[in-house]
């Protein structure tokens, strides 16, 4: 049986979309069980890629990329960042491990089965396509994200902005704080020196030989 | 008016750009590497560099034993031993000088009665193994005999600034 | 000979279509890695014989003519030297940290346009998948210097991951004019929206932008005067103070090949790219042996890399290593401000209709 070059494409797409899963899954998985607080949080930013390829896959290039962008480039780095410097002691916190895990399973549990029923219903009643289709030629996810973004959800996106704004300005003012005493530099006024302020070049005529 | 001055300055990268200039201009300067092997910078006939015993022209070595050498050498890389020969003259049984010590100051040669030891424009020597760098009388001797047109050559061209 | 070449184009065709565009972008690819490679291990031995000329020195001259066989010299004392890796070091992040910086830095060729048709992946969001694995090639310092487990390395890793962090927002901000300007985040079309000589280049209307794009471009590469993450005269050697033989080749080498990265971006976005600086030079036309002074080609972005990377050098033997404070207020107190700035500038000139943008389609 010679297979057409669109089931071909069918095929190699649900490959990749598996191994992309695999990984991701595995990935998902060393978060929580390494031992090490940095091993976990590069398992996470494994986990973060698979989930753009993912995104990418679905022809989603501008989610995929900005998840990669925000998450990986700036969030996990400052993340690293705080993980490295403080030292977690990982035992310590995994004691709570035993007492806490019915919990969690529960609502892992609980949000398995909402996917699961979503999905499923969606398939049912014929909502959600069961096999990935390419959009036309031409199409560009970024645009129509724009144009979604700053027509009918303008409102909703100004707002998460301020929010956002707000957000930096109150953690700027929660650092901000004179102490007294403190001796520090004014870089400004460092940089803004001229040679004239601090320099006095004296002209004298030569002594004479005795 | 200053500090409107140093705006313009600092927002047009005005000191900047003054800063790569000058690497510019240096960039079209002729380089004046002297290619070390290959070219050799000139020497003066005073250049302090490894060390040589003399004789005088008939063959008879020129070091008395005073230990003048030994005793202004400031960091006592000098050690000496004598005893009076058969010819009823006092001459060296030992002059080592340890290289790894001597800082080519050039007090023993100032020191010197009798312009015995004296440094070359030799400065193109190696040590290969542990030992090597003490400089044994046979060696100073053997130095001073190869060298002998030069030095004297290095001290005739000195000799009107003494 | 026709024979032959039947036979070959007849094996070809005869393949699936698959196996066809395997093989045509792995060679695509095949061919800007090599190019690159080869840049830069010759950036290299550029970058001594600049600076020695800018100091009165002479350069590498010893290995073969001029000293051209010098990159491989040190390529090959690199290959055969003993990677040394620390005992108490946390080993796997430790061999992988080079390659993660090394792989950031050639997988973002695959969007640079090299002429107006070879490029190996032409993808809408180009931009912005530049910008994304430029932030990627933090990890690999950052990496590199934790799993050393020596404080020298860590806080080189520290000082680079705060700065890429921080120039990483102006960088983005700068595109953000860029962008605005070009309607598009195809790196080609960037460049097409160029088109008509330097006075069209987003240069001239982007002028600040691009002086903050190229400064954050040399503080993300750290290089000289942002190098505080090797700073050799306080904390020895950064983040790969303990790395030997072929893992320093790979950071030496992501390191330029980043230079490189910045470089074509630069000449891209604010220089036109491949396009020719004459292009609006009609009377050349009727030049007897100059009109291909008008076409674009890959060797004007080629000049145009090439100019860059002298800057870099140039920026190397001019200036003294900034202060770690001063990096961060340069990044965060004049550069974001004056990039935001003059997004709103061109956000005005765009509405109002003037200047470069009056052409720009508002949908």
């Amino acid at each position: 049986m010679r297979r057409t070059a669109k089931e071909i494409q069918m095929l190699f797409h649900a490959i990749v979309f598996y191994c992309f899963s695999a990984l991701l899954i595995v990935a998902s998985i060393g978060v929580i069980v390494s031992r090490n607080p940095v091993h976990a949080a590069m398992f996470l930013v494994l986990a973060f890629f698979q989930s753009a390829a993912l995104w990418i896959l679905a022809e989603a290039e501008f989610l995929g990329i900005v998840l990669v962008l925000v998450y990986v480039g700036a969030v996990m780095v400052l993340f690293l960042f705080v993980v490295m410097m403080l030292d977690i002691n990982v035992e310590v916190v995994r004691k709570g491990l035993t007492r806490y895990a019915p919990m969690g399973i529960a609502v892992s549990l609980l949000m398995a089965i909402e996917m699961v029923q979503l999905i499923w219903w969606r398939s049912e009643t014929g909502n959600a396509p069961m096999l990935f289709q390419p959009y036309p030629e031409g199409y560009s996810n970024t645009k129509s994200l724009g144009s979604v973004l700053y027509t009918e959800h303008v409102y909703a996106f100004e707002i998460a902005a301020v929010i956002l704004l707000l957000a930096i300005v109150a953690a700027i003012t929660l650092t901000m704080r004179k102490r007294p005493g403190l001796k520090v530099q004014n870089i400004a006024e460092q940089v803004a020196v001229r040679s004239e302020d601090r320099l006095r070049i004296v002209k004298m005529k030569s002594e004479k030989k005795l | 008016m200053n500090r409107a001055i140093s705006y313009i300055k600092t927002f047009t990268l005005w000191e900047l750009f003054k800063g790569l200039w000058v690497t510019q201009r240096n960039f079209f300067k002729k380089s004046i590497t002297l290619e070390y092997p290959d070219e050799k910078a000139p020497q003066s006939p005073r250049f302090r560099g490894l060390h040589a015993l003399r004789r005088y022209p008939n063959g008879e070595e020129r070091c008395i034993a005073c230990k003048l050498c030994e005793a202004v050498c400031p960091a006592l890389a000098i050690t000496i031993e004598s005893e009076v020969g058969k010819d009823g003259t006092r001459r060296t049984t030992r002059y080592d000088i340890d290289l790894f010590k001597c800082i080519y100051c050039g007090f023993c040669e100032e020191a010197c009665p009798v312009d015995a030891i004296v440094e070359t424009r030799i400065h193109e020597y190696h040590m290969e193994s542990p030992g090597e760098n003490i400089l044994t009388k046979d060696k100073l001797m053997a130095i001073g005999d190869k060298y002998d047109a030069m030095i004297s050559a290095d001290k005739a061209a000195d000799a009107p600034y003494r | 000979m026709s024979d032959i070449v039947d036979y070959g184009s007849g094996m070809w065709n005869s393949l699936p279509p698959l196996v066809q565009y395997v093989t045509i972008v792995t060679w695509k690819v095949l061919f800007v890695v090599i190019v690159v490679m080869l840049t830069v291990a010759f950036s290299t031995y550029f970058e001594r014989k600049v600076i020695g000329s800018m100091q009165a020195r002479i350069g590498p001259n010893r290995v073969g003519p001029l000293g051209l066989g010098q990159p491989f010299a040190d390529v090959l004392k690199l290959l055969i030297k003993e990677v040394v890796i620390p005992s108490r070091s946390s080993k796997f992040l430790f061999v992988i940290a080079p390659l993660l910086t090394l792989t950031p830095a050639l997988a973002a060729w695959a969007v640079i346009p090299l002429n107006d048709w070879y490029v190996v992946a032409n993808i809408n969001a180009g931009l912005l998948y530049v910008l994304a694995l430029t932030s990627v090639g933090v990890y690999g310092v950052i990496l590199a210097g934790w799993a050393t487990n020596s404080t020298y390395a860590f806080i080189g890793a520290m000082r680079i991951g705060a700065q890429i962090v921080s120039y990483e927002i102006a960088m983005g901000f700068a595109l953000v004019g860029v962008l605005m300007a070009a309607g598009s985040l195809n790196l080609g079309d960037i460049v097409r929206a160029q088109a008509g000589g330097f006075s069209h280049w987003f240069l001239v209307p982007l002028l600040p932008l691009f002086f903050v794009f190229w400064i954050s471009g040399v503080a993300e590469t750290h290089r000289a005067p942002f190098d505080v993450a090797e700073g050799e005269s306080e904390i020895v050697a950064g983040f790969h103070v303990e790395y030997s033989g072929v893992a320093f080749a790979l950071f030496f080498l992501a390191e330029y090949a980043n230079m490189l990265l910045v470089s074509a971006l630069t000449a891209i976005f604010f220089l036109g790219g491949w396009a020719s600086p004459f292009e609006g030079w009609l009377f050349l036309d009727n030049i007897a042996g100059l009109a291909w002074l008008r076409e674009g080609s890959f060797f004007w972005l080629a000049g145009k890399i090439c100019f860059f990377m002298y800057t870099f050098f140039w920026l190397r033997a001019t200036f003294p290593r900034y202060r770690y404070d001063q990096i961060m207020r340069l990044g965060w107190k004049v550069f974001i401000p004056i990039t935001i700035i003059w997004i709103a500038v061109e956000g005005v000139m765009a509405w109002l209709q003037v200047g470069p943008w009056a052409e720009l389609e508002i949908v």
